[in-house]
């Protein structure tokens, strides 16, 4: 395969990235359901890890690699405990809409 | 040498004992507090000051009198040029202050054993006392004025303490927070005093002063100046004009406290201060004189509102006073070890006189008007006798220990000015009539009071007596320490102290001595002064039975002026007091209640609103939140790009 | 022929991105979600990223998606159609989403730009590449990721226990 790193400019990359986040931010702003909200965040996780991966390579340098793997095992570890946390919220109200969670207002 | 040597240094592990078993004392008596059953906390309390009397009597055998021994027990104050140790000086002048101090110390202790039985306070008493002879042993102890400063404040505070005793009644606290006040301001004058010294000289250290100042010429400005300052604080602590009001106030006291503290030490803490730094005021001739008029005015103004007093204690608190101003004088003259003289044998016989009228109001189970006694000569004879061996000695007729010191004092006075022995004879010729006033009314001709009170009139015990006695000896014997110079013999008082005063002698001017014919001349007429005032007392009290008057209508008006205190306290009330309470209610009520609350008040009420308003963003809606965060990132964003 | 490959590989993740938010259910959601993961890792591919490429694909559209698609169904979120915001708020959400993007842009167009001098061929990606630097520079957060990943197993399990 052609190395996409010639024929792609890296801007293109940022732009790609930049919409990625800012359609996972208006998810999580837009739905109610916390599951979508939760994987709103994971795609402004990967928008992330894509930046990184492409500063990587057109930098050539490994590190940013060694990130995005570490921020896939935060997310991992993320995504469990807070599923877990949506599930035990769910038996307690019945429902996974994040207006139903207010009760620490007060 | 070498046995010089271990001398020294046992000498110094005594005078370090000798603070150490008042402390002790006190520590012991304070802590354990009311566990410590009546009788016995006041043994302890007067066995702490005995071992400190021995040791001080060991020093006074073992030292010579042309030796003193000063060392550092630790660095205090070590900052840039400024160095201060923790010191003590042990000479002449310390060992008899030493003496004083914990002998009569210790006598008042015993006797307060029998006058404070069945006091709810007692041990709390011995408590405070100990803590007093503490601190005062501390001031004269002490081998720089910081040192000093620490035992003036701290008997300055068991003063107050102790007048203030029976605190449950609000006129005591009155009168001890008059006392403390009074204080305060020549404290500060003090503390004035020795932040002009380290300006002048750095250090505070009584040898270094001594020889710094003679650098300067005499009456030189600044020398005046801290020399005044110095004496304002002995003004405060020694009660002279202006500062003498708090004194017979402080009568409100225990009796011991009286007989200890404010007469025989205490008080004569600003006399001990001035004789330390005696070439310091030998160099300021004009704060001598300044000392003199305040020492006459003092000596004769008290001694005519003692005319008129009608309590008994308030009549020796006046002499008190008095005595004071006459120490005054002969420092105001020169006479450093004639004002020591006078302070040893005033501690006897006042502390004697004090104890004496704590025998009588024990025995009349707390009268003090004399109004309501007389004739208590046949019930009370120990008391009695002593107590005429004290009015005695006061008065200044041969061979007692008042007629020594204070002819001494009167033959200075003429060597400097006729004038201003006419006017100190005058005073101590009433100082005869009103103590001999006090004994008639209160001993001879009939009892005054109900036939049920004079049925329980009774001897004091053993213990009270013991103590009057004693002194009562004292004050027979006290003054053959200072013949006279007529006498050939030799002034064993003055010869003693001279390492310590002779440098200011060297400084001041040579008086011409007076001649013996001269000298005959003013014991007689002083002596002669003396007796006809008794006379007058006697045939005025005894004779004719006059009696004080009960109220002041039947008073002329210079008896009423004089009754009255010359007004003196309602002066300072209309003038210091009142304004400071006027202003101080004018503050209450605008600057504290207008301004001080609105603003505290203030402060609440916007802390309440903003927390009412901003409680409404408080949605509990996650996304509302999430929304924040993010405008939040686009405005840093867009400041970012601004900038 | 890459910038091809790269242009329809951003098509398809941007429009399963969209999807992902707007999707009536939340499994169609998921799925969308799992499109986008793999037009993801399609780009890792791209940047010669092998070694990420197939690690995303085992750990997101593997084990986390399926976690997702595990808990959706368990809670059986199905049945009703999801509710959305007020319209206020929805105007709201899209203006700062918006808003955000535009400042982006405009941050990323003023930032000093540099270049890169590119390889001929680059291994930079490939496991033994990777591996060596995790194994030797970031072995010790390496190790504390995995405590992590303990703890988080841990934290799970006693939250969604069932409380007797």
């Amino acid at each position: 395969m052609e190395n996409a790193l010639v024929s792609v400019p890296h801007n293109w990359y940022l732009l790609l990235s930049s919409l990625l986040f800012c359609i996972g931010v208006m998810g999580v702003l837009f739905r109610r359901n916390v599951i979508v909200i939760l994987m709103c965040i994971e795609l402004m996780l990967n928008s992330v890890n894509l930046l990184l991966v492409s500063f990587s390579a057109y930098a050539q340098n490994a590190d940013g690699q060694v990130f995005v793997f570490f921020v896939m095992v935060v997310a991992a570890a993320e995504v469990a405990v807070g599923l877990a946390l949506i599930v035990s919220i769910y038996r307690n109200v019945a429902s996974t809409d994040i207006d139903s969670m207010k009760k620490l207002k007060w | 040498m070498n046995d010089q040597i271990t001398n020294y240094s046992l000498l110094t592990i005594l005078s370090i004992l000798i603070p150490v078993f008042p402390l002790v004392g006190f520590l012991i008596n304070g802590l354990l507090g009311k566990k410590v059953p009546e009788p016995i906390s006041g043994w302890i309390g007067s066995i702490a000051v005995l071992a400190s009397f021995v040791c001080a009597a060991a020093i006074f055998f073992t030292l010579p009198a042309t030796e003193s021994l000063s060392f550092n027990l630790f660095n205090w104050i070590a900052y840039a040029n400024l160095n201060i140790s923790f010191g003590f000086l042990i000479d002449p002048l310390t060992i008899t202050m030493l003496l004083v101090i914990t002998g009569i110390g210790f006598l008042i202790h015993l006797y307060s054993i029998s006058y404070m039985h069945g006091d709810e306070g007692f041990t709390r008493f011995f408590t405070y006392l100990n803590l007093f002879i503490f601190f005062m042993l501390l001031l004269v102890m002490g081998n720089n004025y910081l040192v000093m400063f620490i035992g003036w404040e701290g008997v300055g505070l068991c003063s107050y303490l102790l007048i203030g005793f029976w605190f449950k009644e609000h006129e005591n606290n009155n009168a001890a927070k008059k006392a403390f006040i009074m204080n305060r301001v020549g404290d500060l004058g003090f503390l004035l005093g020795m932040f002009a010294l380290l300006m002048l000289f750095g250090t505070l250290d009584y040898a270094s002063v001594a020889q710094a100042v003679q650098g300067y010429p005499i009456n030189d400005g600044l020398i005046i100046g801290i020399t005044l300052l110095l004496f304002i604080g002995a003004m405060g602590k020694s009660a002279q004009i202006p500062l003498y009001t708090w004194l017979p106030d402080a009568m409100a006291g225990p009796t011991p406290v009286s007989a200890l503290i404010h007469a025989a030490t205490m008080v004569t803490a600003g006399i001990y201060m001035i004789v330390r730094s005696n070439v310091l005021f030998a160099m300021a001739p004009a704060t001598l004189d300044v000392i003199l008029i305040v020492g006459v005015a003092t000596c004769v103004m008290a001694a005519i509102i003692g005319l008129m007093q009608n309590d008994i204690k308030k009549v020796l608190a006046y002499s008190t006073v008095s005595q004071l101003g006459l120490m005054f004088v002969a420092l105001g003259l020169g006479a450093f070890s004639s004002g020591m003289f006078h302070v040893v044998t005033h501690a006897f016989f006042k502390a004697l006189l004090f104890l004496g009228s704590g025998s009588v109001i024990h025995a009349l189970h707390g009268e003090q008007d004399i109004r309501k006694m007389g004739g208590l000569s046949k019930y009370i004879k120990i008391t009695f006798i002593t107590f005429m061996i004290g009015s005695l000695a006061i008065s200044g007729i041969p061979p007692f220990a008042g007629f020594f010191s204070k002819d001494e004092i009167l033959a200075k006075a003429f060597e400097h000015s006729p004038a201003i022995w006419i006017i100190v004879s005058l005073s101590s010729a009433l100082t005869a009539f009103y103590m001999f006033r006090l004994v008639y009314i209160t001993f001879s001709g009939n009892y005054r009071g109900t036939e049920e009170t004079r049925s329980k009139i009774h001897e004091s015990p053993a213990l009270i007596t013991i103590p009057l006695i004693i002194l009562a000896i004292l004050s027979i014997i006290g003054g053959f320490m200072g013949l006279p110079a007529i006498t050939g013999l030799t002034h064993k008082f003055s010869n003693y102290l001279s390492s310590v005063t002779g440098a200011a002698a060297g400084i001041l001017p040579e008086a011409h001595h007076l001649s013996h014919a001269t000298e005959y001349v003013l014991i007689g007429v002083a002596v002669l002064a003396a007796i006809v005032s008794i006379l007058i007392a006697r045939y005025m009290y005894v004779t004719k039975g006059q009696l004080p008057a009960n109220s002041d209508a039947e008073l002329n008006g210079l008896q009423k002026l004089v009754s009255n205190k010359f007004y003196v306290d309602e002066v300072y009330n209309a003038v210091f007091v009142k304004p400071v309470v006027k202003l101080s209610t004018l503050i209450y009520e605008y600057v504290d209640k207008l301004v001080v609350d609105n603003v505290v008040n203030g402060v609440a009420k916007v802390t309440d609103l903003s927390g009412r308003t901003l409680r409404l963003m408080q949605t509990g809606s996650t996304t509302f939140y999430l929304l924040a965060m993010v405008c939040g990132i686009v405005v840093l964003f867009v400041i970012r790009l601004l900038i | 022929m890459a910038q091809y490959i790269f242009y329809a590989l951003s098509i398809v993740t941007i429009l399963s991105a969209l999807y992902v938010v707007f999707a009536k259910s939340p499994m169609y959601s998921v799925i969308a979600m799992i499109v986008c993961f793999f037009s993801i890792a399609g780009h890792y591919v791209l940047l010669n990223a092998q070694f990420l490429a197939i690690v995303h694909i085992i750990v997101y559209a593997g084990a986390i998606m399926v976690l997702f698609l595990f808990v959706v169904m368990l809670l059986n979120l199905n049945q009703e159609p999801d509710k959305s915001h007020g319209k206020l708020l929805r105007v709201a959400a899209a203006i700062s989403g918006g808003m955000l993007f535009l400042v982006l842009l405009l941050s990323l167009n003023t930032s000093e730009t540099g270049t890169f001098i590119l390889p001929e061929k680059s291994d930079i990606g490939m496991v033994e590449h990777v591996g060596k630097k995790l194994f030797n520079e970031y072995v010790l957060p390496f190790e504390i990721s995995s405590v992590l990943l303990l703890s988080a197993i841990i934290g799970s399990v006693v939250l969604a226990k069932k409380e007797s």
